[in-house]
Parts: C-alpha cells; sequence; structure tokens
C-alpha cells in the first residue's frame, strides 16, 4: 500500500523525521547497544575498570540457581495471569453479550481498572490482605489459614496474581465482547435451529470464531506479565520473600540497582530482549494471518 | 431467533454484578480507609462505611504530607504527575504526525529505512534497557528533571504506526485538490490532514496520558529528589517507612487522587479511550 502522489521535497521529509529519529537513536538504539556491549564485559566494584569478558556473564548467570528459580516464577506467573484473567473476562463478556438492557451501562463499570496505576493496584490489594491491618487477612485467619504475604512465599504469589489478573480483566473483557459483538447473530441462530444449546453453541460455534481474538489477547497478556506488572510485584512484595515473587524482569532492576552487578544485569536485559522479539515476531505472523482472511 | 429465557437473564445479571463488585471492591476500600483515622484503619477493624476524617485527611495528605515521614505533600507529586503525562502525550502525538506524514506523503532516499528504525523500536521496552538508559539520561544531566521523565517514554512506534494507518485511509484526491489549489506541503498538512486528525489525535492522547500518568519504573529510577516524585511512585514510599507505622490512612487517599484523573477519562471519554485502545493495538 503506497500513495500515488506525493510531494517532491528533498529536505523537509529529513527534517519531519529527525526529531523522531533523534530521539528513537539516543533512548533506544544507544541503551540497547550498549546493553548487549555491557553484558559481555565485567565492571570492578567502583565501575572505573571494565574488561571484556567475552560470554562470561551469560555462563555464570546460566548457572545461577536463582536465574532458574526466576524463570520458574515468571513461567507460573504468566500461566496464572493470562488463564485466569482471560477466563474470567471471557466469562463476563459473554454475559454482557446476551442482548441485556444494561450492558452498556455494564461495559463502564468493567472497562475503567485499565486506568489504574499497576503499582497503585498492588498497594490496594497490598491493603486488603497485609497481614496485620488487612480486611481480607482476618477472615483468612477464622479460616485457619496462617496467612503471611510477607514470609510465606507462596501467599506473596497469590496476591501478585490476584491483584495483576484484578487489573488485567478489563482489558481482556472489552476486547473479548467486540470480539463476541463481531459475530455474526445468523450464524448462531443456525446452531441454535439446529437444536444446539446455549453450552454446545458456545463451545462448537462461538468459541472457535473467537480464536483469533483470544491469541492476540493471549500475546499481549504475556507481554503484560512480563513488563506492566513490576509496579505490582515492586509495590506488593518487593520481589520476595527470598525471590518468590522475583520474576526476570524484577530480576533486572534488583541486580543491576541492589546488587550492582551491571554485566549480569545487562546480559539478563539481552536475554529478555531476545524473548520480546519472539513474542512480537508471533505477535506480527499472526496479524498477517488475519490481514489474509 | 435464538430462545430467549428469563432464567438466562437472571443468571447474566448476577454474574456481572459479582464482576463488578470484584473491581469495584478495593478501590472502595481505599476510599473508606481515606475517611478514618490512623487508628481505626491501623486497628485491623475497620469499618465497611465511611469515617468522619475525610476532609483532614485529603487536606493533610494534599497540601501537607505525612507527619512521620516528612514526605512532599500529594499537590506537588499531582503537578509532577500531569505535567510528565501531558508532556509525554503530547510529545508522542507531536514526533510521530510528523514522521508518520513524512513516510506517507514523501518519497526520498532510506524512506524505508527510516519506517524499519522507528518500527523495531517495538520490540525493546524500556523496562529490557533501564539501566543504560538511566547512564545516557544521568550523562545528559536530565535526572530530576521533566525532560528526563518525558523524553525516554515519547520515542516508541505506536504513535507513527497509528498516524500512518490513519494517513493511508485519506483519500488521494484530497491532496492532488490542494496542490491544484497550489498547496505546499505545510498548508496541505495544516489545511487539510491536521483537521482530519482530529479524532485520531485525541484517542491517541487519551491512550497515551493514561499511560504516562501510570508509569512507575522509569520515575522510580531517575527521579533522586522528593520534588520531583509523581504520585505513583510516591504513594508507595509512604508505606516503605523505616522504623515507623505507615500512615495508611494519608495513602489511600493519595491512592484515590492517583486513580481520579486516569479513571475519570477513561469514565468520560469512553469512545475516545475504547478507539484508541482498539487502533495501538492493531
Amino acid at each position: 500500500m503506497e500513495k500515488t502522489t506525493v510531494f517532491n521535497n528533498r529536505v523537509l521529509p529529513y527534517l519531519l523525521l529527525l526529531p523522531q529519529l533523534v530521539i528513537t537513536v539516543v533512548f533506544f538504539y544507544w541503551p540497547a547497544s550498549q546493553a548487549v556491549w555491557q553484558s559481555f564485559l565485567r565492571e570492578d566494584a567502583f565501575g572505573l575498570v571494565s574488561e571484556f569478558v567475552g560470554l562470561e556473564n551469560y555462563q555464570t548467570l546460566f548457572a545461577q540457581p536463582e536465574y532458574y528459580k526466576a524463570m520458574m516464577v515468571t513461567a507460573i506467573f504468566s500461566t496464572l495471569v493470562a488463564a485466569l484473567s482471560l477466563s474470567i473476562a471471557l466469562l463476563f463478556a459473554t454475559q454482557a453479550d446476551k442482548n441485556l438492557k444494561a450492558a452498556g451501562a455494564y461495559k463502564t463499570l468493567m472497562i475503567w481498572p485499565y486506568a489504574v496505576a499497576p503499582a497503585v493496584a498492588g498497594v490496594l490489594w497490598f491493603f486488603m490482605f497485609q497481614p496485620s491491618l488487612g480486611m481480607l487477612s482476618r477472615p483468612l485467619r477464622g479460616a485457619g489459614i496462617d496467612w503471611n504475604p510477607l514470609l510465606n512465599g507462596n501467599h506473596a504469589l497469590t496476591l501478585v496474581v490476584m491483584a495483576s489478573v484484578w487489573k488485567q480483566i478489563s482489558y481482556n473483557f472489552l476486547f473479548f465482547l467486540a470480539g463476541l459483538q463481531a459475530i455474526p447473530r445468523s450464524v448462531i441462530e443456525a446452531g441454535a435451529i439446529d437444536g444446539a444449546r446455549p453450552m454446545r453453541r458456545f463451545w462448537t460455534i462461538i468459541f472457535p470464531l473467537l480464536s483469533p481474538t483470544t491469541f492476540f489477547l493471549l500475546v499481549v497478556n504475556i507481554v503484560y506479565v512480563f513488563f506492566d506488572t513490576f509496579g505490582i510485584i515492586d509495590a506488593v512484595t518487593g520481589g520476595g520473600p527470598a525471590g518468590a515473587t522475583t520474576t526476570m524482569v524484577y530480576k533486572v532492576y534488583a541486580d543491576g540497582r541492589l546488587g550492582g552487578d551491571l554485566g549480569g544485569s545487562a546480559a539478563q536485559s539481552v536475554v529478555l530482549m531476545v524473548i520480546v522479539i519472539a513474542l512480537t515476531a508471533i505477535q506480527f505472523r499472526y496479524v498477517e494471518r488475519k490481514v489474509q482472511y | 431467533m435464538v430462545e430467549h429465557r428469563p432464567l438466562s437473564d437472571f443468571i447474566a445479571y448476577a454474574i456481572l454484578t459479582l464482576g463488578i463488585f470484584i473491581v469495584a471492591f478495593p478501590v472502595y476500600l481505599a476510599l473508606v480507609a481515606s475517611t478514618h483515622d490512623a487508628a481505626t484503619v491501623v486497628g485491623g477493624h475497620m469499618p465497611a462505611t465511611p469515617g468522619s476524617q475525610t476532609l483532614e485527611n485529603y487536606y493533610r495528605a494534599v497540601f501537607v504530607g505525612g507527619s512521620r515521614t516528612s514526605r512532599e505533600p500529594v499537590a506537588n507529586m499531582l503537578i509532577n504527575s500531569f505535567v510528565s503525562a501531558i508532556g509525554i502525550a503530547v510529545g508522542k502525538i507531536f514526533i510521530s504526525i510528523l514522521s508518520a506524514y513524512a513516510v506517507v506523503y514523501f518519497r526520498f532516499p532510506f524512506r524505508k529505512t527510516a519506517f524499519w528504525i522507528i518500527f523495531i523500536t517495538l520490540m525493546l521496552p524500556v523496562e529490557v534497557r533501564i539501566y543504560p538508559t538511566y547512564k545516557v539520561v544521568a550523562d545528559l544531566k536530565l535526572l530530576d528533571t521533566y525532560a528526563g521523565l518525558i523524553l525516554p517514554l515519547i520515542a516508541s512506534a505506536t504513535g507513527t504506526l497509528l498516524f500512518r494507518q490513519f494517513f493511508m485511509t485519506v483519500p488521494d484526491e484530497l491532496l492532488e485538490a490542494s496542490r491544484i489549489d497550489g498547496a505546499g506541503p505545510w498548508r496541505f498538512f495544516w489545511d487539510t490532514l491536521l483537521p482530519l486528525s482530529v479524532t485520531t489525535i485525541a484517542a491517541l492522547f487519551v491512550i497515551q496520558f493514561i499511560y504516562g500518568w501510570n508509569q512507575y519504573l522509569w520515575p522510580l529510577l531517575i527521579t533522586t529528589k522528593d520534588s520531583m516524585q509523581t504520585i505513583v511512585i510516591g504513594i508507595k514510599k509512604m508505606l516503605v517507612t523505616t522504623d515507623e507505622l505507615a500512615e495508611w490512612q494519608l495513602a489511600m487517599a493519595t491512592a484515590v487522587l492517583a486513580m481520579l484523573p486516569p479513571v475519570a477519562v477513561v469514565i468520560f471519554m469512553q469512545r475516545l479511550f475504547v478507539r484508541g485502545l482498539v487502533q495501538t493495538e492493531k
């Protein structure tokens, strides 16, 4: 797709591109290449001398049990958040799609948490489940659970997952509802005429037709869990206790800042970049397929 | 016609009401907590209805700051958040509408290269390059400045792609007509293209305002002075007090204030918001 009529001007297009290119080079390409370069260096404790060490940072990284733990935490965390927020949002969206009179009002009331900052969402959930003053901690204690997300790793991960799911439901709901409303009524009516009950219609007609939306949301949700949940984790647990909620992104932050291990942190950044590029490539292959339909 | 059963409608209303309850409950609790005094909130037996300390809590949070922690008052943080969120939204729209205009309406050497240079930034979120970017910003002496808060976040391909997509749908006849009228690139941009782009600009503004307002990691890294903090990182810092109890009622009042502007944007500009969200994700 190209315009057939264009301006012929030698200098102007470069001037128009200049602001974005300058900012992109200064704040994207230069730092990203620095990350790659730093991942091959080892700095001394004062950052005065740095020495080329080849793949040593990567070898150290992949010899660390903590890194595999962060990978496991990331995997468990993404699976739980994506599975829960997608299925809960799909449940709500299918109900809102039932031609209800108040569907518009429900939509407004469901989508606004998108605007809540992840860190604020984390603080809200921490407030509810804080061991000593949380309103929902008492019933849990009453039920015989020794609830303490500050000390118990599983409790901490549960809390972070709940806050992340809560934050993501609105986004998934919006896209699922749009996807459901795009399914032609005639297809569903045809199923009904053939005698398919609502549940059967959902699994054999609606769910397959919704699969492009579901796949798109799956990728977006994984990216969300990787990056945007940083604020939630930092506000709720700070990666603890004992690394139970330290995801790969959180570890980049923690190792570089608190540990001061810039080479190791840079190597982790490069691993993450590879993962993001893979995810984006998957997303674009899917987009291209959608265009062909 | 699909069968219509009252029971199915009833179940739908019940499930949706439950959903709205789940979605609203944490925020409701924060609202309630922001209206009680410190002892009631910390005691762990906070009632489920608002208390009587509303004005005092909000007044202290906004203008005075916490007494135990000598924190900045929230008024200042709100200003910082507004400046950086609007700066990010306006900056992103400005640089991306110009670059999209260049890529779509001009033919010049390295056009494709320029497009790809911008496009690839989709794959480099700030989280994967935080420390090198921090170093660049430090070297440019931009720590603790609005420019440092804004500039690294405005360069991304989203806006350029969005405007490019929109410009492609603008009929070629409009450009031909302007050229017959003797309009140059600037006249065409101001008189024809910009007025047509108003909705797209507004939709992008809404999304980017929310994005900018809710930033956490980047402001956390580059602001060292309390006076440059945004409200989102301010709340977190209120809760990390060393030896004394956190003032939860003030933190919750701050949380409510931090949610108010972006939530208001979503509710009152819902159509633009939905449009922006759907378009930027394509």
